[in-house]
């Protein structure tokens, strides 16, 4: 089993115009960010994106906002993304908003191959406009649907040609649920390793679940909150 | 009157031993720096993270060791990391006994909304309509009035709501109350110098004042 391609280029190269991708990271913290530099670079267009954030505006997938890459953004925070939120205040651009754990759980049901998860989430608001409510045990519950994705691109800490992938500390985040989210997986890694190396009872993601397999160099690793404590001295 | 500083000392009087807590961003962040040192306590962070530490030394950020609040933060000894979908099953299934969140209003009947002004702001939600939804003990850290100085706890909120019937407590710069099962902001403790007429002016909704309000000891 050998799922390494060369690199972003290659393994995008099937990603169309039109397509949904599930783009893991929080914030910029275990961002595919080689992937997404990749699709800035093809200039697909008229993307749906799923992806807890947008970046900010110069990094992630405020890059492709910028590039007017995006037709729809499944996302549940917006926050300081000034393009983001512009484009959303205009119209420009298309934008569902629902809550934090929703996004995971619709991710998660897709991999677990379930076609809707219940979740209290977002009952009594907007959120839970023309969606089937369910009373279980007296309290209400909106029905959400799984996540129907053409692709899922993931950053990982480490990857071995199998596919098996391990995550390095909250860079982990959204990037497993989306991994078995995909009907096209693509993980980009810190350090592809050899079979064996990892530890069977350590990894994060079974290499089923992954289709595509590259080694990114030099990863910028964005800070969005440098925050310190300063020494007396 | 409390400043912001003032108001999370106040808040961190509530956690208890032995308390999982989820703390949102902005003043309920500053609550870990005032939690009593004779207790145990592990903080949840929603982005997947048990057992967060303070912010790491100059020098020793890491990009990967991050806060909901996206700051740099550390793990402490018997941290645990996860995925996003297991961080919203231990909030969903009630095993994070306490939520402290802010607020941009507040109903009183425990409505609360904090993520949206329609046609001007939006910063999504986030994982608050998770929080609130699921959360059994709910306290709001805010300012009782807005910049307008008009009054954020309404007898309905004005806003898009995050969740409904869910907040239990507020702590403003002003007062401690709290919401009341069948509805009413029940007043509990006066910030320092601060007269129940202060606060009955600066309230909206039904506010229930019972005897003497003591002034909260921080």
């Amino acid at each position: 089993m050998n799922k390494i391609v060369s690199g972003a280029d290659e393994a995008i190269r099937d990603i169309e115009d039109g397509h949904t991708l599930m783009l893991g990271g929080f914030g910029m913290c275990g961002l595919p960010e080689k992937c997404i530099l990749a699709l800035v670079k093809k200039g697909v267009k008229n993307l749906t994106c799923i992806s807890n954030n947008a970046g900010v505006d110069d990094f992630g997938i405020g890059l492709l906002l910028h590039q007017h890459q995006v037709k729809k953004m499944i996302s549940s925070y917006v926050g300081e993304n000034a393009i983001f939120e512009q484009q959303l205040l205009s119209g420009e651009l298309e934008v569902e908003l629902i809550p934090q754990g929703t996004l995971a759980t619709r991710c998660m049901a897709a991999g677990y191959g379930m076609p809707a998860i219940f979740t209290p989430a977002g009952i009594g608001t907007e959120v839970a406009i023309g969606k089937e409510i369910r009373n279980f045990n007296g309290k209400d519950y909106l029905m959400e649907m799984a996540f129907d994705a053409d692709f899922a691109i993931v950053k990982a800490w480490k990857g071995d040609r199998m596919g098996n992938l391990v995550y390095r500390s909250t860079a982990r985040n959204f990037n497993p649920v989306m991994a078995m989210a995909g009907k096209i997986t693509i993980a980009e890694v810190e350090e592809l390793v050899e079979p064996g190396e990892l530890d069977p009872d350590n990894i994060h993601t079974p290499g089923i679940y992954v289709h595509r397999i590259f080694q990114g160099e030099n990863y910028e690793k964005r800070i969005e909150q440098r925050t310190v404590r300063k020494r007396d001295n | 009157m409390l400043d912001k500083t003032g108001i999370a000392k106040r808040i961190a009087k509530e956690i208890k031993d032995g308390y999982y807590v989820n703390l949102g961003i902005g003043i309920p962040t500053q609550v870990a720096n005032y939690i009593p040192e004779n207790i145990d306590v592990v903080l949840q962070s929603e982005n997947g993270l048990l057992g967060m530490g303070p912010f790491p030394w100059e020098g020793e950020e890491d990009p990967d060791v991050i806060n909901a609040g996206k700051q740099t933060i550390t793990m402490l000894p018997g941290s645990a990391v996860f995925d996003s979908a297991m961080s919203f099953g231990m909030i969903r299934s009630k095993k994070v006994n306490l939520t402290i969140l802010g607020a941009m209003e507040v109903s009183e009947n425990g409505d609360i909304a904090n993520w949206k002004i329609p046609g001007k702001m939006v910063k999504g939600m986030g994982g608050a309509m998770d929080l609130v939804a699921s959360a059994e003990n709910i306290i709001v850290a805010m300012q009782h009035v807005n910049k307008a100085g008009e009054s954020k706890l309404l007898p309905n909120c004005t806003l898009p709501l995050t969740g409904v019937n869910c907040v239990k407590k507020i702590v403003t710069e002003l007062a401690v109350l709290d919401v009341l099962p069948g509805g009413g902001f029940k007043l509990l403790e006066r910030a320092p110098g601060v007269s129940v007429e202060e606060i009955k002016n600066a309230t909206a909704g039904k506010l229930i004042i019972e005897g003497d309000i003591p002034e909260m000891v921080l």
